[in-house]
């Protein structure tokens, strides 16, 4: 049996409700700050040329924006990482405008809805904002997409032996697909991993498949952000990041299989 | 990389299902392009469709996942005894060894495009019968192929745009070799939807005639749907001397615009130079290129840029989308059993619907029957991403 696919967490970036970065969201899982669930503020990155800047959409400026804190958090340059973008769907708003376009009289869909409708849209936005040019690998997994992205991304740093920036986020469909994909707001966590440790490492992390049920959260109402937003399934594993808490964290992963995940600090 | 085995694989499109009609058809240079007339679409232009899909009945106790994408994937799933293929696989390792990699690019949003007309007058809700999880959502495919064998391994769909199911291969691959899975079930399928045939137009991307890649003349993509599947496993020793092999994959990312590629083919290049340099190959040992070629003027030329830059004008090249049409999600996957099928038959497919190909490249128009070795066949998309696979026979 070989080791499972492992790496070193050299920085973290997070946009989510009521938390505006890494540090906020650790103080929250640390009992040292209040949780505030105000909706997800998202912005557009300066990086991006002006047309793209307007034409960016909310699931665009999450990843970017979760991205974007991990490289500056590290102090590197964005440029330089393999991509795993993991997402249980993709623009909510844009989808639904196109849905309501093609079921009018008028089926003539704008060119920029039907490029921002693809999954690697942020992908896309990812490369002209910062000028990546390796690998990006593209995913969904549905409710399982953060745990996909992990496998992937740990894969791809044991295999190729390279840094690899994992960003898992997703955010909500309005009315009416909310009703049939309840997703509450926009989230997202951003992994910069490596198959070293590196002066400022967070500790690391080794993941494979197990039966154990998923670990829930302490506070119901974080538990709740657990559950109903799929990239925040991975807060059991932040809450043990934030508190330098050696251990296993079982995490939600497929309907017949969680994610083990050892952290060691 | 160590090679990988193909030890299975069969690719149902507007060409016909599973392989006998494929290798016919890519022999004789024949389309199943024909005019649109995909449900209500009132567009000037070509398709490729799946005779039969929707046809297809799943399972009752997977009916969550009826939609005319999961319903090719079932047709496509049948053919060529795959199937069984991919059940022995299961016995032979464990279903919870076997890895689940499958592209796409729309899934089954023409669900939610048709719900769409049946919302509730007074509250614009959609239908109660509207399963978003099983049809709409990306990953539906995979959740549906997974529930359908039982698999217990690792699933994931990949969704970057029309390089979706090559780079299944490389992320299978890659878990393949983490020592995670034994063998992993990859491919791609794509059904026709509005979302696409009317995206495409509003990009003008479309042709109003059958697409002809490469062809001076092009104007435009063809949109078609299909279905691909192979199995990819670790060799055995010996390997049988027929055997189909995986020998290196290579991504990049263009960086460069959402829609339009790199006009000097950047990221194409540098997708064909980490694909040589992980098989540990030379642009000399390619005895095919199956190219992207999706029929418009600024792909096809940038493509044309990056095979010339790397390859010059001696290596056959085709792309076969004159014949399938453009399968988006699934091209990389159909693209790929076309280049197992040339190394297993030993051909050079026929480069459909071009009869004027652009000088600079040895664009093959009629097929050729030769030894077939290795073939790189090139998948690329919006957003600039980028995947060439090159499989190859036992050196």
């Amino acid at each position: 049996m070989t080791n499972p696919p492992a790496a070193w967490i050299r920085s973290i970036g997070l946009i989510g409700p009521g938390m505006s970065d890494w540090p906020a969201c650790a103080a929250i899982l640390l009992g040292k700050a209040e949780w505030q669930p105000e909706k997800t503020v998202l912005n557009a990155p300066d990086q991006l040329p002006p047309a793209e800047r307007r034409r960016a959409v909310r699931v665009v400026k999450l990843a970017l924006g979760i991205g974007l804190q991990a490289t500056t958090a590290a102090g590197v340059d964005p440029s330089g990482f393999a991509t795993v973008f993991s997402s249980s769907g993709g623009d909510g708003v844009n989808c639904h405008q196109i849905c309501e376009t093609l079921a009018s009289d008028d089926r003539q869909i704008s060119p920029t809805r039907f490029h921002n409708s693809v999954h690697n849209a942020a992908a896309g936005y990812w490369g002209i904002a910062t000028g990546a040019t390796a690998a990006s690998a593209v995913l969904c997994a549905y409710d399982a997409s953060f745990g996909a992205g992990l496998l992937e991304a740990l894969v791809q740093v044991q295999v190729e032996r390279e840094p690899c920036l994992l960003l898992a986020y997703d955010a909500d469909y309005p009315e009416p697909l909310r009703a049939a994909r309840p997703i509450p707001d926009a989230f997202g966590v951003a992994l910069l991993l490596t198959p070293e440790r590196e002066a400022e490492s967070c500790g690391r992390i080794a993941a494979s498949l197990t039966d154990a049920p998923a670990d829930t959260l302490p506070d119901s109402a974080l538990d709740a952000l657990r559950c109903t937003i799929p990239a925040a399934r991975s807060l059991p594993l932040l809450a043990a990041i934030a508190g330098r808490r050696t251990g296993r964290m079982v995490l939600d992963y497929l309907d017949h299989a969680r994610l083990a995940v050892d952290y060691a600090a | 990389m160590h090679p990988l085995l193909i030890s299975a694989y069969t690719a149902s499109s507007c060409i016909g299902r599973g392989l006998e009609p494929l290798r016919e058809a890519m022999i004789a240079g024949r389309s199943g392009l024909k005019p649109c007339d995909f449900e209500t679409v009132a567009l000037q232009t070509w398709i490729g469709e799946v005779e039969g899909t929707d046809d297809e009945r799943l399972p009752v106790a997977l009916a969550r996942f009826d939609c005319r994408n999961n319903r090719l994937a079932q047709l496509g799933l049948l053919q060529d005894g795959f199937a069984d293929a991919v059940r022995a696989a299961m016995s032979r390792y464990g279903a919870d060894r076997v890895g689940l990699f499958l592209g796409t690019s729309t899934s089954g949003i023409l669900e939610t495009e048709l719900a769409y007309r049946r919302r509730a007058p007074d509250t614009g809700a959609l239908p109660a019968d509207f399963n978003y999880a099983g049809t709409h959502n990306t990953f539906s495919l995979a959740d549906f192929v997974q529930h359908w064998f039982g698999l217990k391994g690792p699933a994931v769909v990949v969704s970057s745009a029309c390089s979706s199911s090559a780079k299944v291969f490389a992320s299978a691959a890659r878990m393949i070799a983490s020592g995670l899975i034994d063998a992993a079930l990859v491919g791609g399928v794509d059904s026709l939807c509005l979302t696409t045939l009317y995206g495409f137009n509003s990009l003008e991307l479309t042709s109003s005639q059958a697409c002809r890649p490469f062809d001076r003349a092009r104007d435009g993509i063809s949109i078609g749907e299909g279905a691909a599947f192979a199995l990819v496993e670790r060799t055995g020793d010996p390997l049988p001397p027929d055997a189909i092999l995986l020998l290196g994959y290579g991504e990049s990312s263009d960086a460069y615009h959402m829609s339009s590629p790199h006009p000097e083919g950047r990221g194409a290049r540098q997708a064909m130079e980490a694909a040589l340099a992980r098989a540990g190959l030379t642009a000399r040992d390619i005895d095919y290129i199956n190219l992207h070629g999706t029929a418009t003027p600024s792909n096809d030329a940038a493509e044309g840029k990056a095979v010339t830059g790397l390859f010059g004008d001696a290596t056959p090249c085709s792309s076969t989308k004159g014949a399938t049409g453009h399968t988006l999600g699934a091209a990389g996957g159909i693209e790929a059993v076309i280049a197992a099928l040339a190394i297993r038959d030993g051909f050079i497919p026929a480069g459909a619907g071009t009869t004027d190909p652009e000088a600079g490249l040895d664009y093959v128009l009629a097929s050729r029957h030769q030894t077939v070795r290795r073939v790189l066949s090139n998948s690329f998309g919006f957003g600039g991403t980028n995947c060439s696979l090159i499989l190859g026979c036992p050196s």
